[in-house]
């Protein structure tokens, strides 16, 4: 059973259009990710979908109430973190959890299972105020306050923005843990990296669902030859690799450039090619997708469309 | 650049973009000062004046005092005699004053003064007339109500000044030489103590601060932080939520009221004439009020500074000036006596000088009572 669905949802800010025809269900037990750069409109979409905005068109459904008229109903069954950190920070950590047991009726002791993987990391630090913890223990000690009265559906915005690779890979884990007691979780996050990670995603740009898929199947389908290259020369080789016939696109890619290419081409082409411009590459190597990648070309392509 | 985000959230991205512009600019002229001869100087001292300008507040004072109106009772012994009369008609003649009731004893004075419709009483001795032409000494007094001195004191003296200009003229047309003696007394408030109109007014004040500008504050900063959106998502009904954000501030409300009252009756010694229950009792209706405008303010505003300056500048300042507590509403502009009385001070000022300085009970005050609860069913509908 589909636990969240979003139905043809759009909104708009005053004539700025945040999101245009959405539509995606999930299903229960699925860690779902929204991946997209910021102001995509993830937070928008979170918003709507936690009934603190109403949309413009379409419907949505979360367990199994629509968005407007059974609003009260969602209330009871969502966690939901906001891209900013909104917990107390002049209230300690535990009273924070407290705090938020009470407003949900329930009390610590009675859910305890559910967050205490995350609370015992917390645990040291528990008489000092929110307020002064770094930045991933306040990302856990707001899930723990999403989490505190058992949610049937989890909603977390941009959870990992602002936290540190160590305590990133933690927070997936959790919320790997958290998936497996059958609660669906939405999850938002501009990092592409983080894609693998979640069973399915939906790449998000400009407020329109590029694609939806799993990370899987969406790098298994992506079927553009692409090549890592790297060179001394990046600006130069770039201009150059623009310049190619072959070439759909050449992106700086940290110290890579990744190029995709409108034809099947060998590496030692590419190679002889921008060497008769003058760059030799220290390394050409056939790569396999990364989310990143089709990203990137899927918002190309969405451009080109447009234009 | 820091790792919190540390633009000026409520400018918007070019005004952002412009602050910091200008900001460097400034250390760039300051740099340029230093090497005379550049081609930017001139130019950016004139933005710097623009830019520097800031708050400049010009206070002009109104002209006020221009009008005193006083409706008065006589209480003329002197009965359908044509001296006292005159003196009546003479009164009024200024437009100052206008003839409220002529009474018939001491005894109907003070209801006058209570239901607020009299602010004074002229007593007009019995053998006035005998004495005015015999050229003997007459004491005319003069009551006022003391709960309000200002008011009191520029009618008396505007009576006082119209009394000896009747003698003035009585004088031209009689030869015989004789003495107007003004006694005048301050009712409720014989000495004249300003602690009597104080102490009302800051339980006034200091509820309106609590109520409406904590309430605003408190609200405002909920949502700057965000929590309020994680409220919202609870299954608390946002009125609870409202309720409990306001729940405390009415309870410090009552205990700051009862405290300015015990310190009013036992430092300054100003009396509760009144039942103190029913004075408690009235402070509901303006805790409402202010609450209400608390939250309205909130519900406007999206920063605490918003909230703090609305408040401030909307709410603290007019009851300050315009509710009657530091200058009489009555010898204000026109303009300036409507807008007073649509702040709800004005009207809880009233309720606590009636309850405490008069000791009237509710049958006097039920209107402005009344009042009160309109503004807040008003307000409640506006949130």
């Amino acid at each position: 059973m589909a636990v969240i669905v979003a139905e043809h949802i759009s909104k708009s800010y005053k004539d700025v259009p945040a999101l245009t025809d959405i539509s995606f269900a999930i299903e229960n037990g699925e860690l779902f990710g929204l991946i997209g750069p910021d102001s995509a409109g993830k937070s928008t979409l979170f918003r709507i979908l936690t009934t603190l905005l109403l949309a413009d068109h379409g419907q949505g459904y979360v367990a199994g109430h629509h968005i407007v008229d059974e609003y009260k109903e969602i209330r009871k069954k969502v966690g939901y973190m906001p891209g900013r950190f909104s917990l107390y920070q002049d209230l300690s950590v535990e009273e924070n959890l407290s705090f938020f047991a009470t407003i949900f009726g329930t009390t610590i002791k009675e859910n305890y299972n559910l967050v205490r993987d995350i609370y015992v990391q917390l645990e040291p630090f528990k008489d000092r105020p929110a307020g002064k913890l770094s930045g991933g223990m306040k990302q856990k000690l707001a899930l723990c306050c999403a989490l505190i009265h058992k949610p049937e559906v989890l909603f977390l915005d941009e959870p990992t923005t602002g936290v540190d690779a160590v305590s990133r890979v933690e927070f997936w884990d959790m919320l790997k843990k958290l998936k497996e007691k059958g609660i669906a979780i939405l999850v938002s996050t501009p990092y592409m990296d983080e894609a693998t990670r979640c069973d399915r995603i939906a790449l998000i740009q400009k407020g329109k669902i590029l694609s939806i898929d799993s990370p899987q199947q969406m790098i298994a389908h992506f079927n553009k030859p692409l090549f890592a290259i790297k060179t001394r020369k990046i600006y130069q080789t770039l201009s150059v690799l623009r310049r190619a016939d072959f070439t759909y696109s050449a992106l700086p890619f940290g110290e890579y450039i990744h190029l995709t290419t409108t034809q099947p081409v060998v590496a030692s082409e590419i190679k002889a090619y921008v060497a008769d411009n003058g760059i030799a590459l220290e390394a050409v190597l056939p790569i396999e997708a990364s989310v990143e990648d089709i990203f990137l070309d899927l918002s190309k392509t969405l451009e080109t469309q447009s234009l | 650049m820091s790792q919190k985000f540390s633009l000026y959230n409520d400018l918007t991205v070019g005004q952002n973009i412009r602050f910091f512009w200008r900001y460097l600019w400034f250390k760039h002229e300051k740099d340029q000062r230093k090497n005379p001869g550049d081609p930017y100087g001139a130019r950016s001292a004139i933005c710097g004046q623009k830019t520097s300008g800031g708050l400049a507040f010009r206070m002009e004072t109104t002209p006020g005092f221009c009008s005193v109106y006083g409706p008065h009772d006589v209480l003329d012994y002197a009965k359908d005699n044509s001296s006292s009369t005159q003196l009546i008609y003479h009164l009024q003649s200024s437009g100052h004053f206008t003839l409220n009731t002529v009474l018939s004893s001491e005894k109907e004075m003070e209801k006058g003064f209570k239901e607020g419709t009299t602010k004074l009483v002229v007593v007009i001795p019995e053998d006035f007339d005998s004495d005015l032409y015999n050229g003997q000494d007459i004491t005319i007094q003069l009551i006022t109500d003391g709960s309000d001195p200002n008011n009191a004191n520029t009618l008396l003296q505007y009576a006082t000044t119209m009394l000896n200009d009747f003698r003035q003229e009585q004088l031209q047309k009689e030869s015989s030489p004789f003495q107007i003696q003004v006694e005048s007394r301050m009712l409720y408030n014989p000495q004249l103590a300003s602690a009597y109109t104080f102490i009302p007014g800051t339980i006034a004040l200091i509820l309106l601060i609590v109520c409406a500008m904590l309430t605003s504050l408190t609200i405002a900063r909920e949502k700057e932080l965000g929590t309020m959106e994680i409220l919202l998502v609870s299954p608390l009904p946002p009125l609870l939520i409202i309720l409990g954000k306001v729940t405390p501030y009415a309870v410090l409300a009552f205990l700051d009221a009862v405290l300015i009252l015990l310190l009013g009756y036992f430092v300054f010694k100003v009396p509760v004439l009144g039942s103190v229950v029913l004075l408690l009792f009235c402070c509901l209706p303006y805790v409402l009020v202010g609450l209400s405008l608390g939250t309205l303010i909130s519900t406007r505003s999206t920063s605490q500074q918003q909230a703090m300056m609305s408040s401030l500048m909307g709410l603290m300042m007019p009851s300050l000036i315009l509710s009657g507590f530091l200058f009489p509403l009555s010898s204000m502009p026109r303009i300036l006596q409507f807008i007073g009385q649509l702040i709800p001070t004005t009207y809880f000022i009233e309720i606590l000088k009636g309850i405490m300085l008069r000791g009237v009970g509710l049958q006097f005050i039920y209107i402005e009572v009344l009042v009160l609860l309109g503004m807040v069913m008003i307000l409640l509908a506006f949130t």
